[in-house]
């Protein structure tokens, strides 16, 4: 069994974002990889060791991405490729898909896992297209995935609970948390890591030109949320701050 | 030119958000001069028609058919992708559910189009539309602009006000080859009983490490029984294996924007706030002065959270009448 994993390297959650001149600055700032796609990469190593096969792993990025792509190596990964082009500067959803799924379409592979989202942009919106421009199907914030002949059976969250769902297979899956507990390298495997082929590619590559990625969204401005100001805090006798909230909620607030 | 809607429904009955984004379809449709479209899409639905028109429709499109009981990715991608091709709007707007969520990316490939997820505020000025998306969970905002020439954007439930308005409300079929799919629903598995989904919620109770105990979140289900609210939780409750990753408020997790969203026992981490911070009102339980929780609240009891609520639930019951 075949398995694809994408990843992005995104900001520390831990992280202040700092804005200047209508952008979010890096300054300082620690990368990591992305929380949801260590499930996705997690994944697709138990399933190497369960069915055998090949994991690789497949980013756009730029020469720091390849700090988060040895680190899938040291965690069981068995090779890596990283797009990275100068055209790709102000990659939106669309030129991440695009590029991904032109690199994959040589690839073989029978299920491809990504995080479901990324904790920079929030978008959700790789994989779906991915997925499309490859024509899988797909399931989306899967919490649990048994393999079966030609199909895998999936558990997807949805709001207000969860579908079961059959997919055929191969298919495209994204990762919530509790998909599974995830691994951290150990010494040998990061040894073996640094010789694990890494392979970077740009755009001519793949065939494709900067036209085929031109992103179709532009971030015309970023800015801080205004800052909450803290409020009332209520201090005396449990029955009388507790009937003092329940007055404001009521009365001020108008809430309840 | 048109602005084009797609009306989330759930076994028949619409849903909140389907409400809001018709109503925020209506005003920038006015605001543009242009006309409303909504895309009914299910099995059993052309009822909801009716409803659907008291938001603002101008033309309300049905496709009403068995093989559109389940959501499924590729059907409802084929009948959406397929309203678009005939209609070619300027914007398209779904709501960022599970469901939108899934279905918005797929048809924006499909069609080349640009998308702008989970946004809380969309403006129109000078013949183009900009979107306003929270990125790293809300700690900044970004201003996008779209370049394809259809855009789509999904919509952060609970922003947009639903607001009752006329419009023609023309209804008609719309017939679209639906393709097999090739992902088959087993079973849905409901939780959380009666409570309101927790991102469409308009009170939210969360409990977090200063319960001290999973059995703490008894309590914070008897106080949400007294608002009528989710439940929710800290990660640190959800890390202790207290609570699921499903109930789960902040980077991580859920984002939410409730009218009222009582914090208890939650110091306020910059990932939980990340994922509260844009409710309209924040109660703080807690029995740590220096909590960082405190500085977001509007309002803060400092005290055992144990003593706290009981009082609370009791006097809270006695206002709602729950």
């Amino acid at each position: 069994m075949n398995i694809v994993a994408c990843i992005k390297q995104t900001f520390d959650t831990e992280a202040k974002i700092a804005v200047s001149g209508g952008q979010v600055s890096d300054q300082g700032v620690n990368l990591i990889l992305n929380p949801y796609d260590e499930y996705a990469v997690e994944e697709a190593i138990r399933l190497k060791e369960k069915n055998g096969g090949e994991v690789v792993v497949v980013s756009v990025g730029t020469d720091k991405t390849q700090e988060a792509l040895r680190y899938c190596l040291a965690m069981g990964a068995d090779r890596a490729v990283l797009v990275q082009d100068p055209a790709l500067g102000k990659a939106d959803s669309a030129s991440v898909s695009v590029t991904l799924g032109k690199l994959l379409a040589d690839m073989e592979y029978d299920v491809i896992l990504c995080g479901n989202q990324a904790v920079d942009d929030g978008a959700s919106a790789v994989p779906s297209r991915l997925a499309e421009k490859l024509d899988l199907p797909q399931a989306n914030v899967i919490t649990a995935l048994e393999i079966g002949d030609g199909s895998a059976t999936v558990r997807r969250e949805v709001d207000g609970g969860s579908e079961i769902l059959d997919v055929q297979l191969p298919a495209l899956f994204s990762a919530q948390k509790g998909l599974n507990e995830v691994r951290y390298p150990s010494l040998p495997g990061i040894m073996k890591a640094k010789r694990k082929e890494l392979k970077v590619v740009g755009l001519g590559d793949l065939g494709l030109s900067a036209d085929d990625v031109a992103p179709k969204t532009e971030i015309v401005n970023v800015e801080l949320p205004p800052a909450r100001q803290a409020g009332k805090v209520l201090k005396g006798e449990v029955a009388d701050v507790v009937a003092e909230l329940v007055t404001l909620l009521k009365n001020e607030a108008k809430v309840i | 030119m048109s602005i084009v809607v797609f009306a989330e429904q759930r076994e028949g009955a619409l849903r909140k958000i389907a409400t809001e984004v018709v109503s925020e379809g209506k005003r920038l449709a006015a605001a543009a001069g242009t006309t409303l479209k909504v895309l009914l899409a299910g099995s059993g639905v052309a009822g909801l028609a009716d409803e659907i028109k008291t938001f603002g429709a101008d033309e309300i499109a049905v496709v009403d058919n068995d093989a559109l009981k389940d959501y499924s990715t590729e059907t409802y991608a084929a009948v959406l992708a397929a309203y678009l091709q005939q209609e070619n709007p300027e914007l398209v707007l779904l709501g960022h559910s599970a469901i939108g969520k899934d279905l918005a990316p797929r048809v924006a490939a499909r069609l080349d189009a640009g998308l702008v997820p989970d946004c809380v505020k969309i403006d129109y000025a000078d013949g183009d539309f900009s979107f306003v998306h929270p990125v790293y969970a809300g700690k900044a905002l970004a201003t996008y602009k779209v370049k394809s020439a259809v855009k789509i954007a999904t919509l952060r439930p609970n922003v947009f006000a639903a607001a009752e308005q006329a419009g023609a409300g023309a209804v008609s079929d719309f017939a679209a080859d639906i393709p097999a799919s090739r992902t088959t629903l087993k079973e849905m598995v409901v939780s959380g009983g009666d409570r309101p989904e927790l991102t469409e919620a308009d009170v939210i109770c969360s409990g977090g490490r200063g319960l001290g105990k999973p059995e703490g979140f008894e309590i914070i289900e008897q106080l949400a029984d007294a608002l009528g609210a989710a439940v929710g939780s800290s990660r640190a409750a959800v890390d202790a294996g207290w609570r699921e990753h499903q109930y789960q408020v902040g980077q991580t997790g859920k984002v939410v924007s409730p009218n009222l969203y009582v914090a208890c026992g939650i110091s306020g981490a910059i990932q939980h706030l990340a994922g509260m911070g844009s409710s309209k009102c924040i109660v703080a339980v807690n029995k740590d002065p220096e909590a960082n929780i405190f500085n977001v609240a509007d309002f803060g009891i400092e005290g055992d959270l144990y003593k706290v609520l009981p009082e609370l639930i009791t006097k809270l019951k006695e206002v709602t009448g729950n």
